[in-house]
């Protein structure tokens, strides 16, 4: 095209010297040369064909549901590229990020005067394992956290030997149990709370028997004066056969002759 | 012998004559004590096979006689050389006076009578007799012989073969029988074929564990009853002695089970839903009532129930902590128990009604752990009298004169006391080595044995 314009504008220019020429000179001088043939518009070099640089998919094994980036490169005269699987139109170099739900083989194709070339790149998807199932229930999982939550905010109520009044270190343990109890009480609607009564190894085994009962009955009617409901405390005596410690001493006495709160069977 | 039989358990009115006399029937019991007969037994030779087990014999037939408290059992080294294996190695001793002229020698070397009834033996009867095995038998051959007797022909108070199995338990059983034999010539009960119940500590402190168990009035033949894995506790036995009592946490709390021991059966025991303590059950001599402690109104009283449960009665509706009721064996009429009532734990009495209610310990220390002598006069029980808090020595009392005799003294802590069938012995726990174990003495506090030395074991109850 540029050569034949080129050619056009030769012809015109020689056209418009000629004429001035005849004008102002009267003697015809040689015609000029012919011009020289324009030198045949040299065959233009045929195009290459656009090379696939790249076309990838990172990474090529994923799991269903999970994402990968097809990455791609095309040099040369192109008049098109296009990609597949609904990616459609694309520029010759970019990615994409696809989501493919099976395993999915992309074909690239680039056209271009030298010709159209394709690659391909392919995302295998594999199905995930089915995932763990959730640990089974415990028997009672509420249960669990309410033996902690007895266990970590109550305490233990003492007592003095062979009595089960209720001394006044252990109204104040027995009353901050009480706002403890009634919190839990009212998150774990259907449990009951057992207040064990213990003693220490002094007296004679059966006569611990009644003395563990008695005490865990004095813990219970104050708890009971403080509010708390009397059907869900539940009493169990224990005697000296199940005692915290076994020195013989007044420490160890004293530890063991208490109320104890638990969860009720 | 015989007055010792009756400090142990009879003759009433002559205890108390003499303990008007003695003021203090620990004496009585001392200077009776002098009077028991004199026994040698030297050892049994074995022949053949039943050599390997006739050591078990000697063992065992030492231990019964021992410690049946009827002799007084003269030392083997004090025995003649010569040990006649049977009634007819003994000779007849020459009538003669003239010893000390050299004519004749001056003993039998062990073959004449007198050889065991002078010093030093100074033996009034002598056990004698050898094992042998006959048709793969354990056979023991034993004689009694009474050393007053002039000639030996006449002189076997016993004689009997006993074929037992060949091994160490046939040799105990051979042991057990022989034993009891010589005893019955002496009017004393045999407490062979008794069992002694009791409980077996174990499991961790967190989780303890007690099972009831049984074994023989020598600690041999131990065995599990229960299999809970749980706490189950105070046995008690029937009077028959084919039942036991207990109570057990096994079903959270306190419960009574009534089991037959042989085959071991729970026999089914209803308790009262709701009631907290459930507990401390004892049989009525006619076994066929229970009493017991119960919370059902206020803790703690004494109720009573038919053997299975049913039928429940209230005895005392104190509030006050009256625990471990015991009927007297003898009359069933009154109930031994100890309360709370007075403040610390002491002993008390009431008719099987609940009416007349007396105090018998004298309110110092605390006093537990009633048992009735098999005559329903005396009690042993365990009280804390001259010691600190807590540190129980065993006594008996007379119930009519509450007169009383300590017969243990502070070697460690001494509990739950249990009269033998023959009224003479008592087993009871004493943690004296260290671990609660079980023991048994006689009634005057002599001849104490240790029976049990694995784990913990403590509350032990003597059935027939």
């Amino acid at each position: 095209m540029f050569s034949k314009r080129k050619i056009t504008i030769i012809c015109l220019a020689a056209s418009i010297a000629l004429i001035a020429d005849g004008c102002k000179k009267k003697v015809p001088a040689p015609p000029p040369p012919p011009p020289p043939a324009p030198a045949p518009a040299a065959a233009p070099a045929a195009p290459a064909a656009p090379v696939v640089a790249q076309f990838a998919a990172e990474p090529s094994t994923i799991q269903r549901g999970q994402s990968a980036t097809l990455r791609w490169e095309v040099s040369g005269q192109t008049t098109s590229v296009s990609i597949n699987n609904g990616i459609g139109s694309v520029r010759s170099t970019g990615s994409q990020q696809i989501t493919p739900t099976n395993s999915t083989t992309y074909t690239l194709t680039a056209t271009g005067p030298g010709g159209t070339i394709t690659g391909s790149a392919t995302v295998s998807v594999v199905t995930p394992p089915p995932p763990a199932p959730p640990p089974p229930p415990a028997p009672s999982a509420s249960r669990q956290s309410i033996e902690e939550r007895v266990s970590s905010e109550t305490q233990d109520a003492y007592f003095d030997y062979d009595k089960s009044e209720i001394r006044s270190d252990a109204r104040d343990a027995l009353t901050r149990d009480a706002g403890a109890l009634k919190a839990i009480l009212a998150d774990f609607p259907n449990a009951v709370i057992t207040v064990e009564g213990h003693c220490d190894e002094r007296g004679s085994a059966e006569y611990n028997l009644g003395l563990g009962e008695s005490r865990a009955n004095s813990a219970k009617q104050f708890l009971v004066s403080l509010g708390l409901p009397g059907d869900r405390l539940k009493t169990i005596s224990y005697g000296k056969e199940r005692p915290q410690c076994t020195e013989s001493n007044e420490t160890c006495w004293q530890k063991n002759r208490r109320a104890h709160l638990s969860v009720g069977q | 012998m015989k007055q010792f039989i009756w400090i142990l358990g009879a003759a009433a009115a002559t205890l108390a004559v003499l303990a008007a006399q003695q003021g203090d029937i620990n004496i009585t019991i001392n200077k009776l004590a002098g009077q028991r007969p004199a026994l040698a037994v030297p050892d049994f030779r074995g022949d053949g096979q039943s050599q390997s087990f006739v050591g078990v014999f000697n063992r065992t037939v030492w231990s019964d006689l021992d410690g049946s408290g009827v002799f007084r059992m003269v030392p083997k080294g004090q025995y003649p050389l010569n040990v006649p294996q049977q009634l007819s190695d003994f000779r007849i001793a020459p009538q003669t006076d003239n010893t000390r002229r050299g004519q004749t020698p001056s003993s039998g070397g062990g073959l004449w009578l007198s050889d065991w009834s002078a010093p030093p033996a100074q033996a009034n009867y002598a056990a004698i007799g050898y094992a042998a095995v006959q048709n793969n038998l354990f056979v023991l051959r034993g004689w009694l012989v009474d050393l007053s007797i002039p000639n030996p022909a006449n002189a076997g108070a016993l004689a009997k073969t006993y074929p037992e199995s060949l091994d160490e338990a046939g040799a105990r059983t051979a042991a057990h029988k022989f034993s009891c034999d010589i005893l019955e010539r002496f009017g004393s009960t045999c407490l062979f074929g008794s069992h002694i119940y009791f409980v077996r500590r174990t499991g961790t402190l967190k989780a303890p564990v007690s099972e009831i168990w049984s074994m023989d009035p020598d600690g041999n033949n131990q065995k599990q009853i229960t299999h809970f894995t749980a706490l189950s506790d105070f046995p008690a036995v029937s009077p028959d002695g084919s039942k036991i009592a207990f109570t057990s946490w096994v079903h959270g709390n306190p419960g009574i089970f009534v089991f037959s021991v042989d085959p071991v059966r729970n026999l089914g025991f209803y308790n009262q839903r709701g009631v907290s303590v459930t507990a401390s059950p004892a049989f009525t001599p006619d076994g066929k009532q229970i009493v017991f402690v119960s919370s059902v109104a206020g803790c703690c009283g004494i109720f009573t129930a038919n053997a299975d449960g049913s039928n429940v009665h209230a005895i005392t509706t104190s509030r006050s902590n009256d625990a471990e009721p015991k009927v007297n064996p003898k009359t069933g009429a009154e109930i031994a128990f100890s309360s709370g009532r007075s403040g610390p734990e002491q002993i008390y009495k009431m008719n099987i009604d609940g009416t007349d209610v007396e105090r018998l310990s004298d309110g110092t220390g605390e006093a537990s752990n009633p048992s009735w002598h098999p005559d329903g006069q005396f009690l042993a029980y365990a009280w804390t009298r001259g010691y600190m808090t807590g540190a129980f020595n065993i006594f008996v009392m007379k119930v009519a004169t509450r007169e009383y005799q300590q017969l243990t003294h502070g070697e460690g802590k001494n509990e739950n006391p249990s009269w033998a069938p023959d009224g003479k012995h008592i087993v009871f726990m004493s943690d004296r080595t260290g671990r609660p174990q079980i023991w048994s003495m006689l009634a005057d506090g002599t001849q104490q044995q240790q029976l049990t030395r694995e784990g913990s074991n403590l509350r032990p109850v003597w059935g027939k």
